[in-house]
C-alpha cells in the first residue's frame, strides 16, 4: 500500500515486516528515527515476538545483535558515522562469525571536525569489513533493500549494511509502497541458522584460528562474497517478480545507451544526476547514469560490461581517501584496466555540501578535468588557508 | 545423580568435581599453564551450572587466557555451547543470546558471560554496566587474576596496590602499582542494584559451587567475582594456587560475601585472620616489599586494606558475643 | 513541479508543515517530497523546510533555491534568512504577520495573515503551521483544503486535530475572502 512517509519510518515499517526477533538501539543522528520507529511498532504490538534493547553504546548494539543472531534469531540494528567507528571491531567480528545481521547505515560524515551531515565516509570506513553493502537511491529502494538484505544475508551467511543517505533520505517524506505482511513472509521465510548456540548440539563459535588455517578462512570469505554476486542479482529478480518493482541488484543504468560519458554514482545523488543527464541529452549530449547498488561484493564484471563502450567515466563520489583521492573511482579505474577510457574523480557533497543539478551539468559538460575535482569547492577559503609545506626535512 | 562415595565424604558435601559423571564443561587437553587458577575455577563454575540447570547453559567468553587456551582450531575443550566474540563485549553478546532465548521460549537455558578482570573491569566495563543497568537475564563471571595475563602480565584496573606487573615495575622509590587506584568491581556491580552479587575463591569450591547454583537460577543480572591466582603472573610455584588463594581470603584481602539488590547479606567468616605478609611473601609480584629494601609502610598500607575489609564485611565475629 | 520553501523558528512546526504539505499532495495522487534544512537547530533558531509537488516522480535532491511559494511562519527571520530569495515570477509569498511586509520582488503575490493570532484564538497555542497551510491552499489553489485537513489528521489527533482543522478553515476562508 502507498504511503507518504519519512524515509526512516518507511525503513522501520519494512524492517518490522521482516520480523526480526532482536532489535538493538543506540541513538545517533541521522539514523535515530529508524530505531524510534521500530520501538513504536514493537510497543504498539505491530511487531510481535521481538526483543527491543536500549543499549549503552554502538559497540553494545552490534554485540547484542551478534548474540541474538548466534542464538538463532534474526537480529537488526542501525547506526551512522562515529557510531560505526565505535562498533567497528564488532563489525569485523560479525562477518567473521558469518552472522547474517542486517544493519542500516544512515550515511554521515566522519569527524573531526564534527559534522552531522551526509556523505559516504562512514560506509567507506567499513568497505573491507566483509559485509555485503547496498546503497539506496530512493526511500522506496531504501525500504525494499532491507527485505532483500535479510534474504541475501541468510542465504549466504554474511551480514549486510544497507546504506541510506542521512537526512537526504532518512528525513525526507516521500511516497513509499509498504508491501503486505503476507508477501514479505512468502518472500522471506523464517531464519534457519547455519550453526547456533544449542544445548542439544553444543558447538564452539569464534575459536582462535592459527596460521595453518587462517588464510583459508579469508580465502573462503572472499569466494563467498564473489559467489554472492549471482545470489544478489537473482534475489533482485525474484523481488521484482514478487513485488512488481525493480529494487536492488548489482547496478542500474539510465539515459542514453552507449553514451560517450557515463556518470557512476552511489545513493541518492543518482536522482539529481538523472535529472541532469536528461537535460544534457535533450541539449544534444550523450550521457548515461550508472548507479552501483551493490558496492560489496564489488560487481566488477557487470560494471566492466556496462562501461565497455564508454569513452569517459565520471565517478561522482561522496567520500575522499585523504592522501590518495577517490575511493570508488580507484575501484572503477581498476575494473576498467586495459580499456581505452578516462576515469575522472569528482568528489562531491562532503559533510552535507549541496550537490545541485546545475553544478553537476557544468561539471559533466567540461571537456577536461583535473585529476580530482572537488565539486563546489570554495577556493576563497582554500586560497587563504592553504600554506604549502616546504620540502625540507626540518 | 548417581555417584561413587569415596572415603568418608558425606553425600551432601560432595562437589561436582568429585562426581564420576561430572560434565567436564571444560574438558582436559586444553593449553592452560600448570596450576592455572582460572581454568580450575571455570571448570568448577560451569560444571556446577551444568548440574544446576540439567545441562541447559550457554557461555559467552571474552577474549583472554581462558578463550585462548581452551580452543585453538581445530581443537576445542568446551563441551557446552560456547561463543567468543571480542575482548570488550561479552556481557552485551550474552544479552543478545538471552534475548534470543526468550524470543524462542528457551529461558530455561541459562546464559553466562565470562571473562577476566581486564575484559570486565577495563575494556568491557561499558557493556557490563549496560547489562546490569537493563537487568538482563545473564550471569556474569569475572575471573580476577588481577592483571592482563594473556598479554604478559600488564596492570589492569583490578591490579592490587604495590603489585609488580610488566607495566608497574618497582624501580627505585616506585614500589609497584599505586595505592588508591583501581576498581572494585563487586561494589560497582552492587551499585547497579542488581539481584545478586557474590565473591568467591577458587580455594573454597563448596562455597563457589553453592553461589553458582544459587545465582544461575535467579532472574535478571547477576555477578560473580572469583579470585583466581595466576602462578605465572604472580610468581609462585604452580602447586600452590589453592594455598595462595586461601591465604588471600584468610588475611582479609579478598573477602567472600553475597549481596542482594546492592546490600551485603552474608559474608564468610575468617575466625583467626592471618597477617597480610603470610599471603604476600610467597609471591614474586610483592617480593620487593620484603628483603633488604623492605618497605614496612607498604605492608602497613596493605594490612590496613585487609583490616578495613574485615570490619566492612564483618569477617571476624565479635569475640564477646 | 511546484516548489515550496518554509521559513520559521525551531519549535514552530516548520518541518511538520512541510511534511503535512507533502501528505496533502500525496492524498491528491501527486508525488511530493518534503525535507528539512538538515541541521542540529535548537528551539528558537531559524529553520527551513522544503516541499516539492509534482505529477511525476521527483528525483531531484537539491535544496529549493527557486521556490514557487515561500511560507514564512515567523516574520523576524525574513531578513536574516533572506526568506524571499529566489521566488520565481508569479510566485507566492505567505507571511505570518498582522503588519504589512515590504517585498521588492515584482510579479509576486504577497499575502500577510495573522496566523499566530488565529492559532491562539482557535487552538490555544501559538503554533501557526496548520493555519498557514489552510491559508496556503486558499492563496495558491495548488491543493484542496480537504487534502490539507486530511494531512492535519495524520499529524494530530483528537481535540488538537479538530482545533487545528478549524483554524485552518478560518484561515482558508479569510484568505479567499480577502483575495
Amino acid at each position: 500500500m502507498l504511503y507518504q512517509l519519512e524515509g526512516s519510518h518507511a525503513i522501520a515499517r519494512t524492517v518490522a515486516l521482516c520480523r526480526p526477533g532482536v532489535v538493538c538501539a543506540y541513538p545517533i543522528s541521522p539514523q535515530t528515527h529508524i530505531l524510534e520507529g521500530l520501538e513504536e511498532l514493537i510497543r504498539g504490538k505491530k511487531l510481535e515476538n521481538c526483543e527491543y534493547l536500549n543499549v549503552e553504546s554502538e559497540m553494545g548494539a552490534l554485540s547484542v545483535a551478534i548474540g541474538g543472531e548466534a542464538a538463532g534469531v534474526r537480529s537488526y540494528t542501525a547506526t551512522s558515522s562515529q557510531g560505526l567507528l565505535y562498533m567497528i571491531e564488532a563489525v569485523y567480528n560479525a562477518s567473521g562469525l558469518e552472522l547474517p545481521i542486517v544493519m542500516t547505515l544512515g550515511n554521515r560524515a566522519l569527524g573531526a571536525p564534527i559534522n552531522i551531515w551526509n556523505d559516504h565516509s562512514d560506509a567507506m570506513s567499513a568497505r573491507d569489513a566483509g559485509w555485503i553493502m547496498f546503497f539506496a537511491e530512493t526511500n522506496q529502494e531504501a525500504a525494499d533493500l532491507h527485505i532483500l538484505a535479510f534474504k541475501v544475508a541468510e542465504k549466504v551467511h554474511c551480514p549486510v549494511i544497507v546504506n541510506v543517505d542521512g537526512f537526504i533520505l532518512t528525513h525526507a517524506y516521500d511516497r513509499v509502497d509498504i508491501p503486505s505482511q503476507d508477501k514479505v513472509d512468502d518472500f522471506l521465510p523464517p531464519y534457519a541458522p547455519k550453526a547456533s548456540l544449542d544445548v542439544n548440539h553444543p558447538v564452539a563459535i569464534g575459536t582462535m584460528v592459527p596460521p595453518e588455517y587462517f588464510m583459508e578462512v579469508r580465502h573462503l570469505a572472499h569466494r563467498k562474497q564473489e559467489d554472492s554476486l549471482a545470489v544478489i542479482e537473482c534475489t533482485a529478480h525474484a523481488f521484482e517478480k514478487k513485488f512488481g518493482r525493480n529494487s536492488g541488484g548489482l547496478l542500474r543504468r539510465y539515459g542514453s545507451p552507449n553514451a560517450d560519458t557515463v556518470i557512476v554514482a552511489m545513493g541518492s545523488v543518482a536522482g539529481t544526476i538523472k535529472d541532469a543527464v536528461d537535460e544534457l541529452n535533450q541539449e544534444g549530449g550523450q550521457f548515461e547514469e550508472l548507479s552501483i547498488i551493490c558496492y560489496r561484493p564489488f560487481p566488477a564484471e557487470a560494471l566492466r560490461n556496462s562501461l565497455k563502450n564508454a569513452k569517459r567515466i565520471i565517478v561522482v563520489e561522496k567520500s575522499l581517501a585523504v592522501g590518495i583521492g577517490g575511493i570508488l573511482s580507484r575501484e572503477v579505474e581498476l575494473t576498467m584496466k586495459g580499456c581505452d577510457v578516462d576515469v575522472i574523480t569528482v568528489v562531491a557533497g562532503l559533510g552535507g555540501r549541496n550537490i545541485t543539478k546545475s553544478m553537476l551539468k557544468e561539471c559533466f559538460n567540461k571537456k577536461s578535468h583535473e585529476k580530482i575535482t572537488f565539486l563546489g569547492l570554495r577556493n576563497d577559503i582554500i586560497g587563504k588557508q592553504y600554506v604549502p609545506i616546504n620540502g625540507d626535512c626540518c | 545423580m548417581s555417584h561413587l562415595t569415596i572415603g568418608n565424604r558425606l553425600e551432601k558435601n560432595v562437589t561436582a568435581q568429585s562426581m564420576y559423571d561430572r560434565s567436564n564443561s571444560l574438558t582436559s587437553g586444553h593449553r592452560a599453564c600448570q596450576g592455572c587458577g582460572e581454568a580450575l575455577a571455570a571448570r568448577c563454575i560451569l560444571d556446577a551450572a551444568y548440574i544446576a540447570t540439567d545441562g541447559k547453559v550457554a557461555v559467552i567468553n571474552a577474549t583472554g587466557c581462558l578463550e585462548v587456551f581452551s580452543c585453538v582450531y581445530p581443537e576445542n575443550s568446551w563441551q557446552i555451547p560456547w561463543l567468543h566474540s571480542l575482548f570488550g563485549n561479552a556481557p552485551a553478546v550474552a544479552t543478545g543470546v538471552a534475548a534470543a532465548f526468550k524470543r524462542q521460549g528457551k529461558e530455561n537455558v541459562r546464559v553466562i558471560a565470562q571473562g577476566g578482570d581486564g575484559a570486565l573491569a577495563d575494556i568491557g566495563m561499558g557493556c557490563l554496566s549496560g547489562m546490569f543497568d537493563r537487568n538482563d537475564d545473564v550471569l556474569c563471571v569475572c575471573y580476577d587474576n588481577q592483571a592482563y595475563m594473556n598479554t604478559g602480565v600488564q596492570r589492569s584496573g583490578a591490579t592490587p596496590a604495590f603489585s609488580r606487573t610488566a607495566t608497574t615495575l618497582p624501580t627505585g622509590d616506585y614500589l609497584g602499582n599505586d595505592v588508591q587506584t583501581g576498581k572494585n568491581l563487586p561494589k560497582i556491580a552492587m551499585a547497579h542494584g542488581i539481584p545478586y552479587v557474590a565473591t568467591a575463591s577458587v580455594s573454597n569450591i563448596h562455597d563457589l559451587e553453592k553461589k553458582v547454583a544459587k545465582a544461575i537460577h535467579l532472574k535478571g543480572a547477576r555477578y560473580l567475582h572469583v579470585h583466581v591466582p595466576c602462578p605465572l603472573g604472580w610468581g609462585y610455584p604452580t602447586s600452590e594456587t589453592i594455598k595462595v588463594a586461601r591465604l588471600a581470603v584468610q588475611c582479609g584481602l579478598f573477602p567472600l560475601f553475597e549481596a542482594e539488590r546492592g546490600k551485603v547479606i552474608k559474608s564468610t567468616p575468617i575466625n583467626a585472620p592471618l597477617k597480610v605478609e603470610e599471603y604476600l611473601k610467597g609471591q614474586r609480584r610483592f617480593a620487593h616489599l620484603f628483603g633488604k629494601n623492605a618497605s614496612s609502610d607498604a605492608l602497613i598500607t596493605l594490612q590496613n586494606i585487609a583490616d578495613d575489609n574485615i570490619r566492612e564485611y564483618a569477617l571476624v565475629g565479635d569475640p564477646n558475643e | 513541479m511546484f516548489q515550496v520553501r518554509i521559513h520559521g523558528r525551531g519549535g514552530q512546526g516548520v518541518v511538520t508543515a512541510a511534511e503535512m504539505l507533502s501528505v496533502a499532495a500525496f492524498l491528491e495522487g501527486k508525488y511530493a517530497q518534503a525535507f528539512p534544512s538538515f541541521g542540529s537547530e535548537r528551539m528558537g533558531a531559524p529553520v527551513m523546510a522544503f516541499c516539492r509537488i509534482s505529477d511525476k516522480e521527483i528525483r531531484l535532491r537539491e535544496p529549493i533555491m527557486e521556490p514557487n511559494a515561500v511560507i514564512v511562519q515567523d516574520s523576524t527571520v525574513i531578513d536574516s534568512a533572506d526568506a524571499f530569495r529566489g521566488v520565481v515570477e508569479k510566485g507566492f509569498i505567505l507571511v505570518n504577520s498582522t503588519n504589512d511586509i515590504i517585498c521588492n520582488l515584482k510579479n509576486v503575490t504577497l499575502k500577510c495573515i495573522g496566523a499566530t493570532e488565529i492559532a491562539l484564538e482557535h487552538i490555544g497555542r501559538p503554533i501557526p503551521n496548520a493555519v498557514l497551510l489552510g491559508s496556503f491552499a486558499g492563496l495558491t489553489g495548488i491543493l484542496k483544503l480537504e487534502s490539507v485537513i486530511e494531512a492535519i489528521k495524520t499529524k494530530f489527533s483528537g481535540a488538537i486535530a479538530e482545533k487545528n482543522i478549524h483554524a485552518a478553515r478560518v484561515a482558508y476562508d479569510k484568505t479567499l475572502g480577502e483575495a
